[in-house]
């Protein structure tokens, strides 16, 4: 097996790029990374990634929030007994709205959490295939294959249109 | 944002590039004399740590005044930010892409403003952090009970809530300046703030959903921050302070008065960066139904207080609610009822809600009535309570106008250096609702 290779080209028009993503699965390659200025949903249907973790992150932190919404409020009340306006020392309709708030507060928190690790820690696309023109008007199709099959994957770039075809070699 | 546009992605880029260049002296004039107010309410809460309180016109039996006001006023205005970014996106409402920038940034600047006032509404502000729950050597904890400390919790979390979402939004556009500008400073710190944003499928995957979760988070907290703020007063046994109908009377205003605010930037905005093209008239019919709904249920709130007074058979309610209307403040009251309700009226007729001069007119008058409308519940409520010898009336101090005027060039100062150090229009968001470029097209 030799070395990966990245391959990205560089497209001015959205159908082109589902074009070629299409053209690539069927012929193989899926290690596919599209570059966009805009969400493309079309594209994102024809790579089909796996649904993102990071509801799993907002429930948990919203979880972890209401858990420590009653425990700082109850616990803090229970440490220091004493009776205000005669009411219950553990008293829960209003402890209702710090839980409200700490579920809100820690969803977030872990939505951010969750978006750093998946959206831009893990998985990060190389710096060398990047473009400046991929936030402003440009769409990029990524190809990650073995140094064999650079010449068949630029053929099919240039073929669905692409106006630049780089390539580079990668590490993975 | 009309359909028949002729932007496209490129443009719509270096537009905004654009309006990041250098500052005009028109802009340093502003900053300058935004600034300079900064300064004079600084003083003014100076002197006011310095001799105490007494400075402040507070005076028995009204120990909330003007601070507690100007608090619920921008805490009120940093409302419609959310309701523009997290509920409408919920809902899909397209008008909304052009200005949520520019509403979401007046959100963060209001809290911030807001978040100054309880303290300096303290005798001794350096104690402010006793708010918060921090283990101490005696084992002493905050009153969960109260509303003050649910009031620390919601807008605390509301800060940073809206912040993060603040933020996260502007990834993929500072991307996008990022890739435009040249010199090394700016760059560098584009490049941080963009997080290493490059746009694959798999960023926008992540960024899609974290996005539509901060939005749902963000929804029913904006709704909770002014009900928590308008428990401050409906917890409290004071005739015009506690009732029901506060929460959503509240949350009503606190839209009516950000949109409002809405208004009076973005008019100014669009016309000096030229920006026709992006907030279009459709922009501002949207908003301005959006004010004659929520200008509808204020006024239907001033009438049912009464009909509540009345109704309750309790003379001091009734006697509260009379004195509003005929008392010392009679003609804060009237300039509450007529800037909220009789004048937002015109609205009803789409010509008015097309014509900028005639919105950017109503707008500072919604500005304007309800900042009263505070004044009005906090203070007059206040002035006359239960025992007919504790009843006093409340001047403002030249300390706490200073310092009022100073926390609207405080939010002006943030708001200057946004516009120019920030993509106030969203770049990503305007070329979603753009039509995709296909081979077609050219």
């Amino acid at each position: 097996m030799s070395l990966n290779q990245g391959v990205v080209g560089v497209y001015s028009y959205a159908d082109s790029v589902l074009d070629a993503v299409r053209k690539l699965k069927s012929n193989g390659y899926e290690n596919l990374r599209v570059f966009s200025p805009v969400p493309l949903h079309e594209v994102e249907e024809e790579i089909d990634l796996p649904p993102s973790p990071i509801r799993f992150f907002t429930l948990f932190g919203g979880l972890l929030g209401a858990a420590s919404g009653f425990a700082i409020t109850v616990l803090t009340s229970a440490a220091w007994p004493i009776s205000v306006s005669a009411k219950p020392i553990v008293s829960i309709p209003p402890y209702m709205v710090i839980v409200f708030e700490l579920t809100i507060l820690f969803g977030a928190i872990f939505t951010l959490a969750g978006l750093l690790i998946n959206g831009f820690l893990r998985n990060r696309a190389p710096v060398s295939m990047y473009d400046k023109r991929f936030s402003d008007d440009k769409f990029g199709v990524m190809v990650v294959c073995p140094t064999e099959n650079i010449n068949s994957v630029q053929d099919i770039l240039n073929s669905t249109g692409a106006e630049e075809v780089k390539v580079d070699s990668i590490d993975g | 944002m009309s359909q028949d546009t002729n932007l496209t992605y490129s443009r719509v880029t270096a537009d905004v590039v654009r309006m990041l260049e250098k500052p005009s002296v028109k802009w340093w004039a502003l900053f300058m004399i935004s600034l300079s107010f900064v300064g004079i309410g600084l003083i003014c809460f100076i002197y006011q740590v310095y001799v105490g309180l007494g400075v402040a016109g507070y005076r028995h039996p009204v120990f909330w005044g003007t601070y507690i006001t100007d608090f619920v006023f921008w805490v009120g205005i940093a409302h419609s930010g959310t309701l523009i970014s997290a509920i409408l996106y919920l809902f899909r409402a397209r008008f909304r892409m052009s200005i949520y920038r520019i509403a979401e940034g007046m959100t963060v600047f209001a809290v911030l403003t807001a978040g100054l006032f309880p303290i300096m509404h303290l005798g001794r502000p350096w104690n402010f952090y006793w708010l918060f729950p921090y283990p101490n050597q005696r084992e002493l904890w905050i009153n969960f009970k109260s509303p003050l400390v649910w009031d620390v919790f919601a807008v605390s979390t509301y800060l940073t809530v809206s912040s993060l979402f603040f933020l996260i939004g502007m990834i993929p556009d500072i991307a996008a300046i990022r890739d435009k500008v040249t010199e090394k400073p700016r760059k560098i710190i584009y490049s941080i703030l963009s997080f290493g944003w490059k746009g694959s499928n798999w960023e926008w995957l992540h960024y899609g959903r974290a996005y539509l979760y901060f939005a749902a988070l963000a929804t029913p907290l904006v709704l909770s921050v002014h009900s928590v703020v308008s428990w401050d007063f409906a917890m409290g046994n004071v005739p015009g302070w506690h009732t029901t109908i506060f929460a959503p009377y509240f949350v009503a205003g606190a839209i009516f008065s950000g949109l409002g605010m809405v208004i009076t930037l973005t008019i100014p905005i669009r016309k000096i960066f030229k920006l026709e093209d992006y907030i279009t008239l459709d922009n501002y019919d949207g908003m301005a139904k959006l004010i004659m709904f929520t200008s509808g249920i204020v006024g239907y709130a001033y009438g049912v207080e009464f009909f509540m007074a009345w109704y309750s058979s309790s003379p001091f309610e009734w006697q509260q609610f009379m004195y509003r209307a005929t008392g010392e403040y009679a003609l804060f009251y009237w300039i509450m009822v007529i800037c909220n309700v009789v004048i937002p009226i015109p609205l009803w007729f789409s010509a008015v809600r097309r014509n900028l001069k005639w919105l950017f007119i109503i707008s500072i008058f919604i500005n304007i009535g309800m900042w009263f409308e505070r004044f009005n519940i906090i203070v007059i409520s206040l002035s006359r309570d239960f025992d007919p010898a504790a009843w006093g009336v409340y001047k403002i101090s030249w300390v706490e106008a200073g310092i009022t005027a100073g926390s609207f060039a405080w939010f002006f100062m943030f708001f200057l250096i946004f516009l120019k150090t920030l993509p106030s229009i969203s770049i990503s968001e305007i070329k979603e609702i753009l039509p995709v470029p296909k081979r077609g097209d050219k």
